[in-house]
């Protein structure tokens, strides 16, 4: 047997193990998770009463900006490529990476990116107030100085991403173990396989964009310049034609943690397997050729809205295959009520919700109605949030016992559980009505109709925002002193090589390929 | 554990990941610029127009409409002289804006065309445009700003109104920069 870990601070430096990088990845998105957590407490303090009360409306801008960014890059996607470290090569009996060096500098070259992103709060200026979509000519012609340092970061996580998928591809095509055909994977690594395609295909273009405001700022281009001879418009197409694919690298990964924790809560196999591949490849195509039902209301010609929008409409269709899937699996399933199962059910039923508003907006007529409402706020925290970070949530409480051999508090999870759970529809589903009603989305303040759902809306993300530390609390509580395991299953209902190993997981796992049948 | 497969797979993801980047960068622009010429979609008009002998068509007629806007925080009076004309298509018509840079410095300013409905663009030709150069205006002197164009013989019977704006920038600083880096 190999050694194990170096001592001190240099172990976390130097390291090329997959489930150190693992764990640092998971740390910094949580760690992101709050600070991007506390943009949203702000915002939402502001907005608890109609006028201005606590910032200036600049600052304001420069919160949701910040806020949005640092959930989506930071946070969200660093956490699963974290669980993807941690989990990928032991779900296909690989020792490890197959560029653990690679793996060591996408990891730690981040910290840097969201530096460069965070100093901006303090520079004169400001932060980056242009929204996270950083529309040219608001992140061009009228942006804060700041924006090059905004552009330098998004270049950094970008590469990051990059060589984090090329890292995850070049692991699942080569290493697996022998017997392991691609349909006898597990769900996670086939979502994320797809996933870190979509990744290389989109982050190369989002730097791309970046690039040309960085040109059109500094070096007199006119990509995005009307004066020049450029268009704005032609920003918002390029943007999305990273952002939505985006949107599926953030969920796809998700559905994969989904479509462990239901099966094995069921103590039933997941229902429709090769429809669960089917349907995520169709979502990743899918996702390419949709791009401008973002931009409804850019002009587009009349054919552009119809396609757009009966193309956005097709994608209901595999993402309800997967619905009906782990409702499938759940039919006359076992079922038992552990804290990674609460979550899962939540994220069927709230992302259902999600998909459901996505539809609506999707059809071009009344989108003139929703577009820039707090309707579209509603629509994407419903499958970002309960969606995504939901099933972040589930994936720890889930796989916790087996990274560090300790047991959660399963009460205390729990009540963590139904704080978030209530805690989220209270904050979002109110902003659906806002919405409906008229309410602007990137506005620090609103007309006083809105006052009442405001004020349920930010008293449901105090207690959202609370329960977050709440389950900080529940995992350093399980990691120093939880209750110490040792079988290799944590969950009677489980399946996969990862939960073939010792408990904890040891430092290094299949040093010699396991045979799968 | 770099072996031979795995090799092989990181030099093809990363050339993809540049060639992506690549695309993003000299591909999607010239292909949007493409599109919109073809289509009309953004109400892009073309550049200088070769006046072919097609003749004017007198049975019908079509109602010119002359727009001017300035541009965010752009100073200048701008105004068209005439807001509407009636046209036959094929006839080169002239028709002409004013300017005047009410400020006290030195300005120079870029007009950028814009046509609607937008599947009337590739219809509306320029033979002669002020909008195909940059006008520098010295602090308080004001231009007539000349424009002949035609309108497409082929232009869809549909379409019995086109509307033209101008929108008009602000570019001295612009120019400024280019001269600075000239010197």
């Amino acid at each position: 047997m190999a050694h194990g870990p170096a001592k001190g601070i240099g172990r976390w430096l130097f390291t090329t193990n997959h489930k150190d990088i693992g764990t640092l990845y998971l740390w910094f998105s949580f760690a992101m998770f709050l600070l991007g957590g506390f943009f949203a407490m702000v915002i939402r303090a502001e907005l608890f009463e109609p006028g201005m009360q606590i910032v200036r409306p600049e600052f304001f801008n420069q919160m949701t900006t910040m806020h949005g960014l640092v959930m989506v890059f930071g946070a969200i996607m660093p956490a699963f490529v974290g669980l993807a470290n941690w989990m990928i090569p032991m779900m296909i009996g690989a020792p490890d990476m197959a560029l653990p060096r690679m793996n060591n500098l996408s990891f730690w070259i981040l910290p840097f990116a969201f530096a460069l992103l965070a100093s901006t709060l303090f520079m004169e200026g400001g932060a980056p107030n242009f929204g996270w979509t950083f529309y040219a000519p608001l992140s061009t012609t009228y942006a804060p100085d700041t924006v090059n340092y905004f552009i330098f970061g998004v270049h950094i996580m970008g590469a990051s991403s990059i060589m984090g998928s090329i890292n995850i591809i070049a692991t699942v095509l080569n290493m697996r173990a022998p017997g392991m055909t691609l349909m006898k994977m597990p769900m996670f690594v086939w979502t994320w396989l797809i996933t870190a395609f979509l990744l290389i295909a989109v982050m190369p273009v989002l730097a791309g964009a970046v690039t040309m405001m960085l040109m059109d700022i500094n070096f007199g281009t006119s990509f995005f310049d009307a004066a020049g001879g450029g268009d704005p418009v032609l920003f918002q197409h390029v943007f999305w034609f990273f952002g939505h694919p985006e949107v599926y690298i953030i969920i796809l990964p998700a559905f994969g943690v989904i479509s462990h924790i239901i099966p094995t809560f069921s103590r039933k196999p997941l229902f429709g397997y090769s429809s669960m591949v089917y349907a995520t490849a169709s979502i990743a195509f899918l996702s390419f050729i949709v791009w401008a039902h973002h931009m409804f209301m850019v002009g587009m010609p009349i054919g552009g809205e119809l396609y757009f929008m009966y193309a956005t409409m097709l994608i209901a269709i595999p993402t309800a295959a997967k619905v009906f899937n782990w409702v499938s699996t759940m039919f006359r399933g076992s079922l038992t009520f552990e804290t990674p199962m609460l979550f899962a059910i939540a994220f069927v039923i709230l992302f259902t919700i999600g998909g459901f508003t996505g539809v609506m907006v999707a059809i071009a007529p009344s989108d003139v109605q929703y577009h820039d409402s707090y309707f579209v706020v509603a629509h994407f925290h419903y499958v970002m949030v309960a969606g995504a970070v939901f099933s972040g949530t589930a994936a720890v409480y889930y796989w916790l016992p087996k990274w560090c051999g300790r047991m959660y508090d399963e009460t205390m999870a729990k009540l963590q559980f139904w704080i978030s759970f209530i805690g989220f529809n209270i904050t979002f589903f109110p902003q659906h009505f806002l919405g409906l009603a008229g309410m602007p989305r990137r506005y620090a303040d609103y007309a006083l109709q809105f006052s009442d759902w405001n004020m349920v809306s930010s008293i449901g993300a105090f207690i959202y925002g609370s329960s977050q530390l709440l389950f900080m609390f529940i995992v350093i509580r399980a990691i120093r002193s939880g209750k110490q395991l040792s079988e290799p299953k944590t969950w009677e209902g489980a399946e996969g090589l990862e939960w073939t190993v010792a408990t904890p997981a040891p430092y290094h796992t299949f040093t010699t390929p396991p045979e799968v049948k | 554990m770099s072996t031979k497969p795995v090799k092989k797979t990181l030099v093809k993801l990363l050339i993809s990941a540049v060639g992506m980047f690549l695309f993003a960068l000299f591909v999607m622009p010239p292909l949007y610029d493409v599109f919109c010429e073809i289509t009309g979609v953004g109400g892009k008009t073309g550049d200088a127009y070769q006046v072919s002998d097609a003749g004017v068509d007198n049975s019908r007629t079509v109602k010119v409409q002359f727009v001017a806007t300035n541009n965010g925080a752009m100073p200048w009076e701008f105004t068209p002289k005439v807001y509407e004309v009636t046209v036959h298509p094929g006839e080169p018509t002239e028709a002409v804006f004013y300017a005047k840079n009410r400020t006290s410095r030195d300005m120079v300013a870029q007009a950028i065309p814009n046509v609607t409905p937008f599947n009337a663009a590739e219809y509306f030709h320029k033979t002669e445009c002020f909008c195909f150069n940059q006008q520098p205006l010295k602090a308080g002197e004001d231009a007539y700003l000349p424009l002949v164009f035609i309108v497409d013989r082929d232009l869809p019977r549909a379409i019995k109104t086109v509307t033209l704006s101008y929108t008009l920038f602000d570019v001295t600083d612009r120019v400024d920069e280019s001269l600075t880096q000239l010197n």
